[in-house]
Order: C-alpha cells, then structure tokens, then sequence
C-alpha cells in the first residue's frame, strides 16, 4: 500500500507530501505519524505541504487531528510552505486551522520548533510561564 | 425585438466538452481532480479558481463515496457569451438527502465530520445546484467561470 | 403613377449619401477631433448601400426582418467604434437621425405630385430608421460597457501594489472601497508576494479606505486568517478614530488580529517582533 515517508531528524519528525492526498492515505499518515512520536519520543513534527495543490476539509482536519495527537504526546506540529491558493480556499471553506503552528517553509519552521522546545525544557517560575502563555496564544489564535 | 434575442444568446450557457468519469473508489478522486484540473488550465482559469474548483470536487467526491459508495461525475466545459467555466456535475444512487436545506446549514452533518462540506463548498463555486430524492438518490451541479 | 419607394430610393443613392453628408458637415457639433471628413463619408455610404440595396417592398414595415442583418450589423459596428472612440450618445444618435433626414428630403423632392404615397412613405421609412436607432443606442451603451469592464479590471490591477519596506516586512496600501472582487486580488497578490519575498510579516495599511462596514471587515479577517495558515503574520494599519467606532457600533470583533493606528507603528511592532531596532546615531547629538 502507498504511505507517505516520514523522516527522523533528532527530536523532531519531517514529513515531505508530495503526492496527491485522497482519503486512505491521510488517515494512514495520521497513523503512522503518531505512532512514529511515541515511538521517538519525538518533541516537534514538521510536516511540508510546499508541494501540495489541494487541501480540502478532511484532509484539513487530518492535519488539525494530527498537531492535537502530537500536542497529547508532547510535541508541537508546524505545517510549513501552504501555497497561497490552497490558503485562500481553505479560510472560504471555512478552515482557518486554528491551533496549528505554521512558517513559511521548512527552514523557518525548523527554527520555531525550536525556540519551543528551548522555553519547554527551561526551569521557568510563574513568570516565565505567564511570558509562555502569552507568546503562546500569540501564536495559535 | 432585435436586442432582446442578442441578450438571450449571450447568456445562455453552451457546452462545449463531456467527460464521463466513475467514482467507485477512494482513490478514483486523484485522477478526477487532474482531469478536471486539464479543463481548467485549458480555459485558462487562474490557479486560484482552479484550486477552488478542485476542492470542491473533491468534497462531493468524498459525499458521493461516504454516502452512496460512489456514482458518476461528469466534466463540461460552458461558455455563455465571453466568459467559459467548468460544469462539474455529480450523480449517486444513494440514499438521498431528505432535507437540503438543513444539509447546507454550517455545522451540519449526519456523518463524523465538521459539516463543512456542502455549504463550504457552495461557497467555493459561482454555481450551486442539488436535487435529491429520498431513496433515489441525489445529483449536484457546480459551475466555476474563469473569471469569477 | 404608382412610386415603389426602395427602386426610388436604391436609384438615387447618391443623393441621398450627399444630402446625409451634407447634412452632417453642416452640423454645429461636427467632431473633426474624432473623425476625419473622410472617414464620415465612408462610413455613411457603406450604411447607405447596405440598406437601400436591402430594402424591398415587404420588409420596408419590418425592422425585425433578416434582410437587415447587415445594416444592423454594421450600425452596430458604426456604433461600438464611436463609444470607443469617445462620441456621445447624442452625436451617434443625430448621425442616424440626419439619414432619416435625407431620406425624408429625397422623397420630398421626387415624389411630387402625389402626396398619399409620400406620406405612407415617409412614416414607413421614419419607423424603419426609429428601430434602427434604437438598435445604435443599445450597442453604444454595450461599448461603453465593455470600456467600463477593462477600466474596472485596469484599476484593480494598479491599485494593489505590494511594496517591500525591509527585509522580511511588506506593506500593501489600500486606497478605494474594498469588495468581495478587489479583496481576492488583494489577498493573491499579497499571499504571491510573501512567498516570493519569505517575508514573514505583511502589513495592510487601510487608510485609504472610506469605510469599513461588516463585509469589508470580513475581507480583511479572511485576509488576515490566511496569511496565517501560510505562517506569516498580518497587522492591520491606518484605522482612523471614525473606523474603530463603526466598527464596535456594528459589533465587528477584531480582537484576534493585530491591529494598530499607524503604518509608523505596526512598522515598530514589526521590527520588535523580528528583534530588530532602530536607533538615532550617536554623532548627531555630539556635534
């Protein structure tokens, strides 16, 4: 059966699609991908949709489900490179994909992982913490 | 009068190509959405309509799927007048939608998703048409001109 | 004797393109500017002989006639060409009118001795010229339609420049009313920009903008919203003390984009949001 590959890049996960998605296949990646951070005890998942034409409403929430699944285990998702059409026919849809990271391409998305792993394993007090929920909700609303 | 019989002419819609395609299966919707995406290059629609266009197919693909386990697309590409368009129309003999208008409300679904799919995808076309009849099944009719 | 108007008529074409032409020169509002005496005369004979030589005894009550296809054809022609060229609807009216004109003085002048004829004549041909002037009205209009198509399409290409005011910061100017249409182009052009440039902030300064009602402030969310799923940031400027109150009065939430009163101050908040800072050079306050 077809599967999109996923590669280990230290802490973190990097999914190159670079197929046509349909259906099966998404679900097959949200799969393998959680099961791939538990198994890694990966802290971060970077997936490239760069290369990707279409996004329509159940692959949207295939990639939604998976940065919630991956926050459950502890790592954050980044979707990095979206093509400017498939984001403007996303928010029509109705999809603005809240709660999910996004840069725009694999570089910078690599460099956001990592300053929030950086401020996760740091020993912080109350106000570190307040500074983290505020950078937080900056970032995700 | 004169004028009147050149308006009509602009406005009414020609087809000028058919494709047939059957959807039977999950993956059947890869190839559909590239020969839909032919007609529109061909049209010189721009990426962005295209794009749109593409994923609104691919909801009612995936309605056609779920719903009455596949059925027919066709392809046309229109033309009224200047502007030319793709016609995508879908037609399953499932179980039917009994009420539309509660099926095209936001949030909206009998089955496990976000209830996006039919009033976001109606949202993405510039034509949105669907008939059904309980038990027979149901047909939707999109249009996307170039332009708009 | 009995007179058979179109024989008449198609015997002394040339008269009647000379009394039209006449006619036209003689006109006060003649438009040299736009079209040269020659070309007049062009245009007319070959309006003329389209018509006389299609004229007949049956379809001289019949505007709707197929025989006319090409007099309607090349009025139309006649017609759009002048929207384009800047004629008003008057000038192309009173080009029709004054064949009505000759046609009328011709009948006058030849049939002489039996005023019933020229009086069922003259009605026929003044019908049969009203029809077809309707016909120039409606196509002028169509041209200046078409002109009014481009220019729409013209203007919202030229009004959405994207300009690059620092590395990794864009600015997109707003100037005019913001529509489903013009926000579309917006949205591209910015969103094209961004990956073009891998700026990670854009700023959408709307100034500019007369109004912002609850559809444009939806524009502008959407706008905001999918610049995000690209993984850049988008900061609304420009908002004018009269806009923050229309926009609470309608009950407009805002309150997940950035947004500030001054292109000046979303440039600030962008550059702290890059670390970036500007200073005032030391040497200058030394000296």
């Amino acid at each position: 059966m077809e599967r999109i590959p996923i590669l280990r890049m230290g802490s973190f996960l990097l999914v190159t699609i670079q197929v046509d998605l349909y259906d099966r296949l998404a679900l097959t990646l949200e799969a393998d991908l959680v099961q791939m951070v538990s198994k890694t005890n990966a802290k971060g998942v970077l997936i490239d949709i760069s290369a990707v034409s279409i996004v329509d409403s159940f692959m949207g929430r295939i990639i939604g489900n998976i940065a919630s699944m991956s926050k459950i285990l502890d790592a954050e998702t980044v979707v990095v490179g979206m093509q400017p059409a498939v984001a403007i026919t996303l928010i029509e849809l109705g999809l603005p994909l809240t709660g999910v990271f996004t840069a725009l391409d694999v570089e910078k998305g690599m460099k956001l992982l990592k300053s929030r792993i950086i401020v996760d394993n740091e020993d912080y007090d109350e106000r570190d913490e307040r500074d983290y929920l505020e950078n937080n909700d900056s970032n995700t609303d | 009068m004169r004028g009147m019989s050149v308006i009509t002419w602009k406005t009414m819609i020609v087809t000028l190509t058919k494709d047939l395609i059957l959807i039977s299966r999950d993956q059947d919707v890869v190839p559909y959405r590239s020969r839909v995406k032919e007609y529109a290059v061909k049209i010189k629609m721009g990426l962005v309509n295209q794009t749109k266009l593409i994923t609104a197919a691919s909801e009612l693909v995936r309605n056609m799927l779920k719903y009455a386990s596949g059925g027919e697309a066709l392809i046309e590409v229109v033309s009224r007048g200047r502007d030319n368009g793709i016609r995508l129309t879908f037609s399953d003999k499932g179980p039917g939608i009994s009420d539309i208008d509660l099926a095209m409300k936001d949030g909206y679904s009998t089955g496990k998703s976000l209830g996006l799919g039919l009033p976001g995808t109606r949202r993405l076309v510039n034509e949105f048409n669907i008939i059904s009849e309980v038990g027979k099944g149901t047909k939707v009719v999109i249009v996307k001109w170039s332009n708009g | 004797m009995e007179y058979n108007i179109p024989k008449l008529l198609q015997k002394n074409r040339k008269n009647i393109i000379e009394l039209w032409v006449k006619n036209q020169l003689s006109e006060a509002g003649l438009r040299e500017d736009l079209m040269s005496n020659e070309d007049l005369r062009q245009q007319s004979e070959e309006l003329v002989d389209s018509f006389v030589d299609n004229l007949t005894q049956e379809n001289i009550s019949d505007a709707q006639s197929p025989d006319f296809d090409t007099v309607v054809e090349i009025l139309s022609g006649i017609s759009i060409t002048r929207a384009r060229q800047g004629f008003s609807p008057r000038e192309t009216g009173v080009f029709i009118q004054g064949l009505k004109q000759a046609l009328i003085e011709l009948m006058e002048q030849e049939i002489n001795n039996d005023p019933a004829t020229l009086l069922k004549g003259t009605l026929q041909i003044i019908r049969l010229l009203d029809s077809f002037s309707i016909i120039t009205f409606e196509t002028f209009i169509k041209g200046r339609e078409e002109v009014i198509l481009r220019q729409t399409d013209e203007m919202a290409e030229i009004s959405t420049p994207v300009i690059r005011v620092w590395d990794g910061i864009l600015a997109l100017p707003i100037i005019g009313t913001l529509d489903s249409a013009r926000t579309q182009v917006v949205m591209e052009n910015l969103l094209e920009e961004i990956v073009a440039t891998g700026s990670s902030i854009a700023i959408l300064d709307i100034s500019g903008v007369p109004a912002v009602d609850s559809l444009v402030a939806q524009h502008l969310i959407k706008t905001v919203s999918a610049t995000r799923l690209m993984g850049a940031e988008c900061i609304i400027s420009g908002i004018r003390p009269e806009i923050a109150q229309t926009i609470v009065h309608l009950g407009i939430d805002l309150s997940t984009i950035v947004t500030k009163a001054t292109l000046a101050n979303a440039l600030k908040f962008s550059f702290q949001s890059l670390k970036l800072e500007v200073r005032r050079t030391q040497d200058s306050k030394t000296q």
